[in-house]
């Protein structure tokens, strides 16, 4: 298998490299990504360990000596936690449920949407009537309402997440199967009389694949933003696992009496996520788009 | 076109009707509000005289049913906490939201459009590239973020704009507004700015790709061939034809605009709907989150049906659903 998939990952690796906006935004996201998996080795101290915290070094600026000698370099927030490490954890969670709720959504939304576009009839009328009265309504009023019900915790952000993104995913992924099931390898495997499951799963589905990569890369930049939003508004996360949007929320109240850095520094961070993730983004819809192939 | 609104009034009240159901059900699993609303040292036969008189002592169907007939004259409940009519909670509210969302979209409007045609016909120049890497910025940048730095900047730093609240207002045919006093529109800039910079960014885009498919057709070409000054050529006829998806992504972008306005008046206390909504689900005040749920759906639905309405008067050759038959 790896000798034949060499040619367009090279030619796939070279086209990307053409954007050096794009290089810089992959390089930035390699160095997010290590920093999340690598929080707990690489952070100064463990934030959520309350021995290790001081309550005499609360609330001290950027690059002021703790009690004990270390030096905070993007200094405390209100229970001299140091802001460094809280953001370096902030970003594994931060990413960890963008990148959970992207995989279930796309999951969902990739077999709704391949069975719409297969079977055709009540069952697709059935499906897309559902999808377009969902994607009528913005995705943060939806997440608001349901995690308003369920509560808060990890597994119960990732759940609004879901339901709010597996819409643009069965969309997506019906639109390019109803054009790849005209086509002849179709017709070919169906007269070949293999079974249903295979053609979907092994002719139609990778066919169907480069769009939904590019809309999967948004839409986890999309949910990083959205899941920092809903925790800024305190119907995120516990308060036991601050993401990056439960820092800033946290920061906030001291922001009016000058205290900027406890909000401004996680913010930072979610930023550059974000706009790292969309530079990639955009420069993967330049290479995967057909329409736009020299 | 009548026989086009009336199947749109019918899907329109099914889909009502199906959404105060779910929610109904969603925020009945949540916790009990009588554990909120009651003295803790009540003793339990206070608790279910309490419970008796919200009506949560009856099953879930009873108190459904008791909400539908109650819905249907315009009745959506009392608030467990205010012990006010849910509905007039809201729409005490909603103008102060309204006034909000409609200054931010006028902004993203009035800068967005001009902007986004600039950058379309001049793609490559300095300015072209600055407007389109504002508006890259623009759509990065999380809303709440964004409040934050506006309050750090001009209300902590250089003290100019107040963080909080809606200022002086004047009444205007029975409403107050906050954009004809100065006070009001001091507290009113840093909230607009902030809710329209998302639009604005979507608008620019929209606008700068529209433009730029528009100057390379014949029409165009034409146009300028008969002489025609450059203020009509864009005006007339490259504006024209590119507003058609700009009205309607303007038209969608208003409920989301309205939807939005919970983060920005969060964020700057502005006391509008969005607040209401977010005090009322820290509080389980069940009756204030269904109504402003079921005002919100009605307000999309309304917004939908006007833009598919102003669409098939823009272009003419759209037409609507039911329309179509008689062609």
């Amino acid at each position: 298998m790896a000798p034949k998939v060499e040619g367009p990952w090279a030619r796939f690796r070279s086209e990307f490299a053409e954007s050096r906006l794009a290089m810089a935004g992959l390089l930035v996201l390699v160095a997010i990504l290590a920093i999340g998996i690598l929080a707990p080795v690489i952070s100064p101290q463990n934030p959520y360990d309350l021995a290790q915290l001081d309550v005499m070094d609360s609330k001290l600026a950027p690059g002021e000596k703790s009690a004990a000698g270390g030096t905070y370099w993007l200094g405390t927030d209100d229970q001299g936690r140091d802001m460094l490490s809280g953001i370096f954890y902030g970003l594994r969670i931060s990413l960890g449920v963008g990148i959970a709720s992207t995989v279930f959504a796309l999951a969902i939304g990739l077999v709704f949407g391949l069975v719409a576009a297969y079977f055709g009839g009540w069952v697709d009328t059935l499906i897309m009537r559902i999808v377009d009265i969902q994607l009528s309504f913005p995705a943060i009023l939806i997440a608001l309402i349901l995690l308003a019900v369920l509560g808060q915790g990890v597994d119960k952000i990732v759940i609004a997440l879901v339901t709010v993104q597996w819409a643009y995913y069965a969309r997506t992924v019906r639109s390019s199967a109803l054009v790849e099931r005209q086509k002849e390898y179709v017709e070919a495997a169906r007269v070949l009389a293999l079974g249903q499951a295979r053609v979907v799963f092994r002719h139609l589905l990778p066919n169907c694949l480069p769009p939904l990569i590019v809309v999967a890369t948004v839409q986890v930049a999309h949910a990083i933003a959205l899941e920092a939003t809903l925790s800024f508004l305190g119907l995120g996360l516990p308060i036991t696992e601050p993401s990056l949007g439960l820092l800033i929320s946290n920061g906030f109240q001291y922001l009016l009496s000058g205290k900027y850095w406890i909000s401004f520094y996680p913010g930072v961070a979610l930023l550059l996520t974000i706009m790292a993730i969309n530079l990639v983004a955009d420069q993967l819809r330049d290479i995967l788009n057909p329409r736009l192939r020299k | 076109m009548l026989a086009y609104a009336i199947r749109r009034f019918g899907q329109s009240v099914f889909v009502l009707v199906l959404m105060s159901f779910l929610v109904f059900i969603g925020v009945y699993a949540i916790g009990d509000p009588i554990e909120l609303l009651v003295n803790p040292q009540a003793d339990e036969v206070e608790r279910v005289r309490a419970a008796a008189a919200l009506g949560l002592d009856r099953p879930f169907l009873a108190q459904y049913w008791v909400f539908l007939k109650g819905a249907a004259s315009g009745d959506l409940g009392r608030s467990f906490v205010y012990n006010e009519p849910a509905l007039t909670l809201i729409l005490d509210k909603l103008p102060a939201t309204i006034e909000l969302a409609f200054v931010a979209m006028v902004m993203a409007i009035g800068l967005g459009i001009p902007l986004g045609l600039l950058a379309g016909l001049k793609p490559d120049s300095f300015i072209g590239r600055a407007i389109m890497a504002g508006s890259i910025l623009g759509f990065s940048l999380p809303t709440f973020w964004v409040g934050l730095v506006l309050i750090m900047v001009f209300s902590v730093q250089l003290g100019w704009l107040p963080s909080n609240g809606r200022g002086e207002t004047m009444m205007v045919a029975g409403l107050p507004v906050s954009f004809l006093t100065a006070d009001g529109l001091a507290h009113l800039a840093m909230p607009a700015v902030n809710l329209a910079l998302f639009k604005l960014s979507l608008l620019i885009r929209l606008t700068r790709a529209g433009t730029r498919e528009a100057v390379l057709q014949d029409y165009v070409k034409f146009a300028r061939a008969k002489g025609l000054s450059q203020g009509r050529v864009i005006g007339v006829h490259v504006l024209k034809n590119i507003l058609i998806p700009i009205v309607t992504v303007i038209g969608l972008e208003l409920g989301s605009v309205i939807a939005f306005a919970i983060v920005t008046e969060s964020i700057f206390a502005w006391p509008g709907s969005g607040k209401l909504l977010i005090d009322s689900i820290n509080q389980l005040d069940r009756p204030v989150i269904v109504a402003y749920l079921l005002v919100i759906v009605t307000l999309f639905i309304v917004i939908n049906f006007v833009v598919d309405v102003l669409y098939s008067l823009l272009d003419p050759r759209v037409r609507l659903g039911g329309a179509a038959a008689s062609h």
